[in-house]
């Protein structure tokens, strides 16, 4: 499920999603389809470092690989895959521009 | 549930963390439904500040799935600042609803706020039968102008169907109705006495032979043979399990403050005006009470053949007077289900209390005995 159109992308975190740190693994419900994901340490650490100001690339170096001790270019092709496939389900979001604070959920005026 | 489901609920077992958490934000209501359990009266609600608060404890304490219900949600004026301050905080929330003052607009924000679901209360498909038990006319139309506003909008919506004496005949119809407007449906039998002890609404449960039938609705149940099936016998995995997930991963909050493991188990076990949430969660006697017991530990329950398929609620059998005894509700669905009697109904008409009505005359304990042996 790799998105080609986007090398590098900004990537931000949905707000349209439930989300919760259960014993250092992030558990996320889709709300677009209510899909649920339990997200791996290395999955979580890329969603944490998700703040639409920060290419992928950048965040595997800062946040995957002196945590995990993985080759930045491995790390990286893994991690497209895992963007693609919550992306796919509205709970990343994918830019090739830097994404604004993704806001929480507010009342529409 | 699904196995991921099951997977996160054992994990937060192990861990001792609050998944679920049940959460009435008033107990004002719009409506006067027959069989509520609550008083409709405020006694006191926690203010904005207070919900907001309860609720960041509440994410702290690990909370995932939030269930905002009443009372009807709505009566709160600050309803919706509540539930977008708990959508911030990345809850998956469920609302619960009668639906009567959701129009379009109100759709449009409870959508907006990315809501997982939303439960609505639907007694019957003829205005005559839904209205006559919510004593609100007009209610079914806006109930069902609920559904289809939120359906419209993309929502998951689950027509909840409470039944009772007076729509026991209209599961089908509101089933049918459910499915015309692409909404879910669940049926509950399950009247509880009022959060009083009052058990006056009890009268409205449905009459057992009436029960029978419903547990062999195929439509209902899918495989009735299984499902009413006697039950096999079971070791000890069965006898060292769970009774339910109150107390262990699930709470519920009172619109006062009040701890207690389930809506459906109102055992004070503290309250969050006076103590930190997770202090409750983690050190109330009562809490820790509950979670002590297991299957085996549940007088009359243990060596009953029901014990590895009963739907035992804790919180009935402690409203019927003993949190490690049977609940003579479920005994009798059990019965109604499989057409076997439980010891604890053996011993209750050995007492002279009142059998079911479907129960033969002529069925004498030796044979009931030989059927359970």
């Amino acid at each position: 499920m790799k998105n080609p159109s986007i090398n590098n992308p900004y990537i931000a975190r949905s707000p349209m999603v439930a989300a919760r740190l259960l014993g250092g693994e992030m558990m996320i419900m889709s709300a677009v389809d209510s899909t649920l994901f339990s997200l791996n340490e290395v999955a979580t650490a890329i969603w944490q470092g998700a703040d639409g100001a920060t290419r992928l690339e950048e965040i595997v170096r800062q946040h995957v690989c002196p945590e995990f001790d993985v080759e930045p270019a491995l790390a990286t092709e893994d991690a497209e895959g895992f963007v693609a496939e919550l992306a796919a389900h509205g709970v990343l979001l994918v830019s090739d521009q830097p994404i604004s604070a993704p806001a929480p959920p507010r009342e529409s005026p | 549930m699904s196995t991921l489901m099951q997977e996160l609920n054992d994990k937060a077992l192990a861990l001792g963390v609050p998944l679920s958490v049940q959460l009435d934000v008033t107990y004002r209501c719009n409506e006067r439904c027959i069989h509520c359990y609550l008083d409709h009266d405020d006694h006191g609600e926690m203010t904005t500040a207070e919900m907001k608060s309860v609720l960041d404890e509440l994410a702290e304490a690990g909370v995932f799935y939030l269930t905002l219900s009443g009372g009807e949600i709505l009566m709160r004026m600050d309803f919706f600042e509540i539930l977008a301050y708990a959508r911030a905080l990345m809850f998956s929330v469920k609302l619960k609803t009668n639906g009567f003052m959701i129009k379009e607009k109100q759709a449009d924000r409870i959508r907006n706020l990315g809501v997982e679901s939303v439960q609505i209360s639907i007694y019957s498909h003829r205005p005559e039968v839904h209205d006559g038990i919510t004593k609100l006319p007009g209610s079914l139309k806006r109930s069902v102008d609920a559904v289809r506003f939120l359906m419209s909008r993309g929502l998951k919506v689950i027509v909840a169907n409470a039944l009772m004496r007076q729509n026991m005949n209209d599961y089908a119809g509101v089933k049918a109705l459910a499915r015309e407007l692409g909404a879910e449906c669940t049926i509950d039998p399950t009247i509880t006495p009022k959060m009083d002890g009052d058990e006056s609404i009890l009268a409205l449960r449905i009459p057992d032979a009436k029960l029978q039938e419903v547990f062999r609705d195929s439509s209902l149940f899918g495989n009735v043979e299984e499902f009413c099936a006697p039950p096999a016998p079971v070791g000890d995995d069965v006898l060292d399990s769970l009774p339910c997930s109150a107390g262990h991963t699930a709470c519920y909050i009172s619109p006062y403050g009040d701890v207690y493991p389930c809506v459906q188990f109102p055992l004070p076990s503290g309250n969050v005006r006076k103590q930190k949430f997770l202090d409750i969660w983690r050190h109330s006697s009562q809490l820790n009470e509950v979670r002590s017991i297991r299957a085996r530990d549940l007088n009359g329950c243990s060596g009953c053949g029901h014990v590895g398929t009963c739907t035992r609620c804790p919180g009935l059998a402690y409203m019927e007077g003993n949190m490690r005894g049977p609940s003579w509700a479920d005994c009798e669905k059990s019965f109604a289900r499989t057409g076997i009697p439980s010891p604890n109904m053996l011993a209750r008409m050995a007492a002279g209390s009142a059998a079911p009505a479907f129960l033969p005359a002529s069925f004498s304990l030796v044979q009931i005995q030989g059927l359970t042996a």
